[in-house]
């Protein structure tokens, strides 16, 4: 049997926000001459004390099972208004919210009459709405306490760490034989100076150490089905195949670095490397002995065949600049330059330093002295150092002062427009660097015994099948898409995946662990709580009429639809986010969405052109 | 026809050109008041049967908004919101409405002004057109 429907509508004054230009008590009056009117009232503000009692106090003496309020907006107030409602014992589905004064009272400020009757129409709208509206229970569903987190990076394995120590056992699947990813291949690190394997280790022993973590190296993701909570996950774990369920998943997949294939005489010179070769030969003590070194930036990047600025390769390089000015000797290969001298501790360093500085400031004074300008003094080790670059980005706190750490060193910044990049050829069996100076507005060459091209991180080609495995997207630059870049800048739209590091985009260490941290405690919420709550605004199929196309599979972007046993289309409640895509393309009509269901969209439609069929 | 006032359905989306609304309204960017705006998700859940329907109902014009292409709440329903919009447009061109009577403009939560000024510039038009013909026919 159909409830008899008893809508209170509620308009409120909002001060004088409402009430000074739309005609209050009329539009109550006109309320109540609507179809399942029983109540109607103005209220000053509806929000206040009192205004939230009077529609609490109508529930109960009116027996009304809908309630409408017609104020301000519903992405502000709805859940205030609901709030009350539930209080009083009517579920909070039963619910309209009416727009008068952001949509009306605010925008028509000069109409005087056609605002009150705009409203009115607003407030028939709604009522039409109401009489339509269902209950609705918001599922719940548990979420299996595991993690599976792809990637043994160093975001990877901070990730984990940190699931883990909340107490949840944590798959840790690497394709390599080791943990460390990207991070194995680099020298020292900038800020700090640090060197890489010696801040690796203790990461990597807390992984190996943690009895949470299921250590996957040499594995695969083969297959994930399901959705937040109920995630089945199949891995290949070094040939054996593993399967179990997980309640969320955190990817962690990394970048690699571009080859700049036939780019500035990559593949014609042997002393023309990568940024990360470079780091390679210098980790490994096998850096040929050198005079001169030339970076240049932005090789493959910011238009030239990647859009995007990799945002390190600047600092990495004025690091590796520095380590060439100040440490020559603990980089270059032991053959060349007979054995390689034990690194100096910093403390070590100070007084040499501290007389540099004062070499420094005496030939600046000699310099204000008016002599004609001497040649600029070579630095300590004699090594001519160069970065031709488009613009130097030594962005934040202490890059910046690296850069100029880097320019006391002597070491020069040559700035080249994307136009007129400089050229590399041998001369006489000499690498040559060509170039013109723009400040000099002449064309010059530098000879150099080596030239290190900084290329950007790119997405490596694992990613568009990772991408399809898990049904996450991929940006158009090829790295995942985050569901917000400002909001969620860690979650993907598909709840319980999570994404952290360089599988995102360029970033640096210490960013990754920022986003790994980050990472895992968003994915340790479901985790802890142990359940999730289902939207209730979902999908919903009409089994009878779906003839089992897939079209509305194709339409969701959260793998939220699939096919049953019977052949036909079926929502996972806990998957959907009821954006109503999939009813809207779905050729048969058979799929609704709840609460924004076709007939209460067409019964608000309706109900707003009804004068106008009259 | 000089005081032909049209009738304006608007789908606006919740998360932005419903939002964009608002900040119209917070900003008090003044607009004459002929549409009505039923919220919806998303732009993608609008079917073309909705803005037929409205049509069918006396609606002089018929406003879809939702995000800026690549904003989507629902990572890619105001894409498949466009293609929607561009077939319908053929259809109602076909039933002699005429398509500029439909519109679809991606309107974020922070683009009040342009919220209000689409809704002048849509009016203006559609005072050029004159009424929907098919409520000049059924009336």
């Amino acid at each position: 049997m159909k409830e008899d429907i008893r809508i209170g509508v509620f308009v409120c004054h909002c001060g004088t926000n409402i009430g000074g230009f739309v005609d209050v008590p009329s539009v109550v009056e006109y309320s109540r001459t609507l179809p399942g009117v029983i109540y109607a009232t103005g209220n000053l503000y509806t929000c206040a004390e009192d205004g939230l009692a009077s529609i609490r106090d109508a529930i109960k003496e009116h027996h009304l099972n809908r309630v409408i309020v017609a104020s301000c907006t519903p992405r502000t107030h709805a859940p205030l208004f609901q709030g009350v409602c539930e209080e009083a014992g009517l579920n909070k589905y039963l619910f309209t919210f009416v727009n008068i004064r952001e949509h009306c009272s605010w925008v028509h400020m000069k109409e005087g009459p056609k605002a009150t009757e705009k409203a009115k129409d607003l407030v028939r709208m709604g009522v039409a709405r109401a009489q339509l509206l269902e209950p609705k229970e918001e599922a719940r569903i548990d979420v299996e306490p595991k993690a599976l987190v792809i990637g043994g990076g160093i975001s990877g394995m901070v990730a984990a760490t940190s699931i883990a120590n909340h107490g949840f056992p944590v798959y840790l699947v690497e394709k390599e034989a080791d943990f460390g990813g990207f991070v194995r291949n680099l020298n020292n690190l900038y800020l700090g100076g640090k060197d890489a394997t010696e801040m690796l280790k203790p990461i990597v022993d807390q992984v190996t150490s943690n009895k949470n973590i299921i250590k996957c190296l040499k594995s695969k993701v083969a297959g994930v089905d399901g959705f937040i909570g109920n995630y089945q996950v199949a891995l290949d774990v070094d040939g054996k195949e593993v399967k179990d369920k997980v309640g969320v998943i955190v990817l962690a997949t990394g970048a690699d670095e571009y080859v700049p294939e036939g780019l500035f005489g990559y593949d014609l010179y042997e002393n023309v490397v990568t940024l990360t070769e470079f780091e390679i030969l210098c980790k490994r003590k096998t850096l040929p002995k050198i005079s001169s070194i030339a970076f240049i930036q932005c090789v493959g990047s910011r238009g030239h065949v990647k859009s995007y600025c990799s945002r390190i390769c600047c600092n990495v390089a004025i690091k590796n600049a520095l380590n060439i000015a100040e440490n020559y000797q603990n980089i270059l290969g032991k053959d060349e330059r007979g054995a390689v001298v034990e690194k100096v501790g910093v403390d070590m360093k100070a007084p040499e330093e501290i007389a540099e500085r004062r070499r420094r400031r005496r030939g600046r004074r000699d310099r204000e002295g008016g002599e004609e300008e001497a040649e600029a003094p070579a630095p300590s080790e004699g090594i001519e150092i160069a970065i031709f670059n488009r613009d130097i980005m030594s962005y934040g706190l202490e890059h910046e002062l690296n850069y100029n750490k880097a320019r006391e060193k002597h070491v020069r910044f040559v700035r080249y427009s994307p136009a007129n990049p400089p050229k590399v050829y041998t001369e006489n069996g000499k690498l040559v660097v060509d170039y013109w100076h723009d400040t000099l507005k002449l064309q010059r060459k530098m000879n150099v015994d080596m030239i290190v091209l900084s290329t950007p991180l790119v997405s490596p080609p694992s990613a568009p099948g990772i991408s399809k495995l898990l049904k996450v997207p991929l940006g158009q630059d090829g790295f995942f898409l985050e569901a917000h870049v400002k909001l969620r800048p860690v979650d993907f739209a598909t709840d319980g995946i999570f994404v952290c590091g360089t599988a995102k985009g360029p970033a640096d260490i210490t960013e990754c662990v920022f986003q790994a941290q980050a990472a895992a405690s968003r994915a340790a919420i479901p985790l802890a709580r142990g359940y999730v709550q289902a939207e209730a605004l979902t999908a919903i199929v009409d089994a009878d009429i779906c003839t089992g196309c897939g079209t509305c599979i194709e339409v969701c972007p959260y793998g939220a639809l699939r096919k049953n046993m019977d052949g036909v289309a079926e929502v996972i409640v806990a998957a959907c986010k009821g954006c109503g895509c999939c009813g809207a393309t779905c050729p048969e009509g058979a799929i609704d969405l709840s609460h924004y269901t076709d007939s209460q969209l067409l019964a608000e439609a309706k109900a707003a052109l009804q004068e106008a069929i009259q | 026809m000089s005081d032909f006032e049209p009738k304006i359905v608007a789908f606006c989306c919740n998360w932005c050109s419903y939002a964009g609304a608002d900040l119209a309204g917070v900003s008090r960017f003044q607009y004459p008041p002929n549409a009505r705006i039923v919220r919806v998700m998303c732009s993608g859940r609008v079917e073309p049967q909705f803005i037929l329907r409205a049509f069918e109902l006396g609606a002089d014009g018929v406003l879809v908004a939702g995000c800026h292409i690549g904003d989507c709440h629902y990572v890619s329903g105001n894409e498949k919101a466009q293609k929607k919009i561009e077939a319908t447009k053929d259809l109602i061109d076909q039933l002699g409405i005429g398509s500029t009577r439909l519109r679809l403009e991606w309107i974020s939560a922070s683009e009040g002004s342009k919220f209000a000024e689409t809704m002048k510039d849509f009016i203006e038009h559609l005072k050029g057109l004159g009424p929907n013909p098919l409520r000049e026919a059924s009336g």
